[in-house]
């Protein structure tokens, strides 16, 4: 019975996106942003970092249809390159926010009473909290490699491969770094949003028929609340992913986020505005794509929470 | 309401502790020191200056020590970078810079974003709507640092209009008021025109509209007070936004405010320093939050305040 409704209603959201143009072409530009970054830096004949300084900053050409930057690399291999980074920092951190933030708000929304009014005002404390603060604290001084997260990185990566000093998994490490920092700072609207949901839920009947049936409580929150609460939880993540690679950027942009000689938009676009008023085209290629990346996981966010959000739907006319 | 208040104020105390402590013990514990930019000095005088600056004590005893300067004299110490200047100086110095930004930026994206997010709103659906909502989706996805350049490309390289950088005269602030307030107020006319859409559709402006009001005023002194409200609890957030995109804008137009001590202070190990601005903005960020909590609870009186 639960199955079927479930489907009708999916079915119903899947109805009402399609229907909305901008999320629909929005979903379609993002798809063929993310399989261009992952064919365009190997099917290029240029590396993302092959410098070629006699050749230095040259505008677009047929050679190079991003132009150059001003170590002579190709910018499209390099922008596309970059997009990889920022794509991955920012799906990957809000997965790490998406973990947390379920799992904190869901026991803190099914438990209620003491253990929610608890939960809940520390992460009231913590939205006061100045994490940029913290994070850019972080960055400056752990993600060295004199640091002790990269030893436990070394430690970690060791079981896997032969030589984890090798400098080559270096860049790795603290990409891995961003990602934790900015995973671990977005959790709370997440945490929130997934409370207010488990708590109206929990009322329900189904749950009172799980519990008489012995279903644990692990059971209960994982199989039968979280599920129901899914559409409010995946729209705000689609509108966290966006916040996350913004966030990024800004590292980048101070020096603190990803490092030369890899590449993220972030990276590309503040070293392109040092330069913008002679070699416009190296800020003009990565702002664009990272701005309508941005503009696209925004537009897809407000066409799924139209489709998904229930308060909506009834004040639907 | 005034137990309230200080129940509030009084909470923010220990979430400051917190904070002060976490970075004292953060910074301290990171690799590296304050004297290990310079050249290499001999182990005497690395040891006389560590004792200079109290920095050869136990980690403890200089935790005391610096809460109780803190405390009791306000005093934060001495700055290392800057030689015979205190860390106070330099807050004092670059603190209005900065404050003067973000409340200018301020003022801006609530002077934009409001009315935009309300004829969002009134036209739902219709060619201003979407036209506004685009807008502020661009506002939204256009990162402050690739803004600030287009701005100075066009206005200041191309037209003359307005300095390329610094913090003189009024003119010298067109430009970064503009790249710091913007992105702030697309958030805040998608934030007016989802609470104006859910207000307009309440009972009392149905009853507003039978009484027969123009519909302007039904909007401004009906429906407003009730669609604001996401906007006013956006404002603490908002504020912080700020704090951070001043970061940017300061480093990009070279404003003497306090952003740029952010992450030059933590390069440079100013133990101090790293403090100082920690605690400003720190404080700044709470103080602005509970202000916003309780202007939320003043406007909606269906907030009970409790807490």
């Amino acid at each position: 019975m639960a199955e079927v409704q479930d489907n009708s209603l999916r079915r119903d959201a899947w109805r009402r996106l399609k229907r909305n143009r901008a999320a629909v072409v929005s979903g379609c530009i993002l798809a063929v942003l993310t399989l261009c970054c992952v064919l365009v830096p190997e099917l290029s004949r240029w590396r993302y970092d092959e410098a070629n300084l006699a050749l230095g900053p040259t505008s677009p050409s047929w050679g190079h249809w991003m132009g150059t930057d001003y170590l002579g690399r190709d910018l499209m291999t390099r922008v596309f390159f970059g997009g990889r980074i920022s794509l991955a920092v920012g799906v990957v951190a809000t997965m790490v926010s998406f973990v947390i933030g379920v799992i904190y708000g869901g026991v803190a929304g099914y438990f209620g009473g003491r253990i929610d009014n608890l939960m809940m005002r520390l992460v009231d404390v913590m939205y006061t909290f100045p994490f940029l603060i913290l994070v850019i604290l972080l960055m400056v001084f752990f993600a060295g490699k004199d640091g002790a997260p990269y030893g436990v990185w070394v430690s970690v990566l060791g079981v896997f491969v032969a030589d984890p000093k090798d400098p080559a998994y270096f860049p790795v490490f603290q990409i891995v770094f961003v990602f934790a920092a900015l995973g671990a700072i977005s959790w709370l609207t997440m945490a929130r949003i997934v409370r207010g949901q488990v708590l109206t839920l929990r009322e329900q009947p189904f749950v009172e028929a799980a519990r008489t049936m012995g279903v644990s409580h692990t059971g209960i929150i994982f199989r039968h609340l979280l599920p129901n609460a899914l559409g409010p939880i995946i729209v705000y993540a689609t509108l966290t992913v966006p916040q996350v690679m913004l966030t990024e950027a800004f590292l980048s942009f101070l020096g603190l986020g990803t490092q030369e000689p890899l590449a993220s938009w972030g990276l590309l676009a503040s070293g392109g505005a040092e330069m913008m008023d002679i070699y416009p085209w190296i800020l003009v290629f990565p702002a664009v794509m990272l701005a309508a990346t941005l503009f696209c996981f925004n537009f897809l966010g407000d066409g799924l929470r139209d489709a998904l959000d229930p308060q909506i739907r009834g004040g639907q006319r | 309401m005034s137990r309230f208040v200080l129940r509030r104020v009084l909470g923010l105390v220990p979430t400051l502790w917190l904070v002060v402590t976490l970075v004292f013990f953060l910074v301290r514990l990171a690799p590296g020191g304050p004297f290990d930019a310079e050249r290499a000095v001999p182990p005497e005088v690395m040891a006389a200056l560590e004792a200079k600056y109290n920095l050869d004590a136990p980690l403890l005893v200089q935790y005391r020590d610096f809460l109780a300067d803190l405390v009791f004299r306000a005093d934060l110490g001495p700055c290392f970078k800057y030689p015979g200047r205190s860390v106070r100086e330099i807050i004092a110095l670059s603190l209005p810079v900065s404050m003067q930004l973000g409340c200018l930026a301020m003022v801006l994206a609530l002077l934009v974003g409001v009315p935009l997010g309300v004829v969002g709103a009134v036209r739902h659906n219709r060619a201003a709507d979407t036209i506004a909502m685009s807008v502020a989706m661009v506002g939204i996805s256009v990162p402050r640092f690739v803004l600030a350049p287009i701005l100075i490309l066009v206005f200041s390289l191309t037209l003359y209009w307005f300095p390329v950088a610094l913090w003189e005269s009024p003119r010298h602030m067109v430009l970064p008021v503009i790249c710091a307030g913007l992105p702030t107020a697309a958030y805040i006319a998608r934030l007016t025109r989802g609470g104006m859409l859910e207000v307009i559709r309440a009972d009392f402006i149905r009853t507003a509209r039978a009484k027969g009001l123009s519909e302007w005023r039904i909007i401004w002194r009906h429906a407003l007070r009730g669609g604001l409200l996401p906007v006013v609890s956006f404002l603490g957030p908002g504020f912080s936004g700020l704090l951070v995109g001043s970061l940017v804008v300061e480093t990009i137009f070279n404003i003497p405010g306090m952003g740029r001590y952010f992450v030059e202070a933590a390069l440079n190990r100013d133990y101090g320093l790293v403090m100082g601005v920690t605690l400003v903005y720190g404080s700044l960020l709470m103080v602005l939050n509970t202000a916003v909590d309780l202007a939320y609870a003043w406007l909606d009186p269906r907030v009970k305040l409790d807490g």
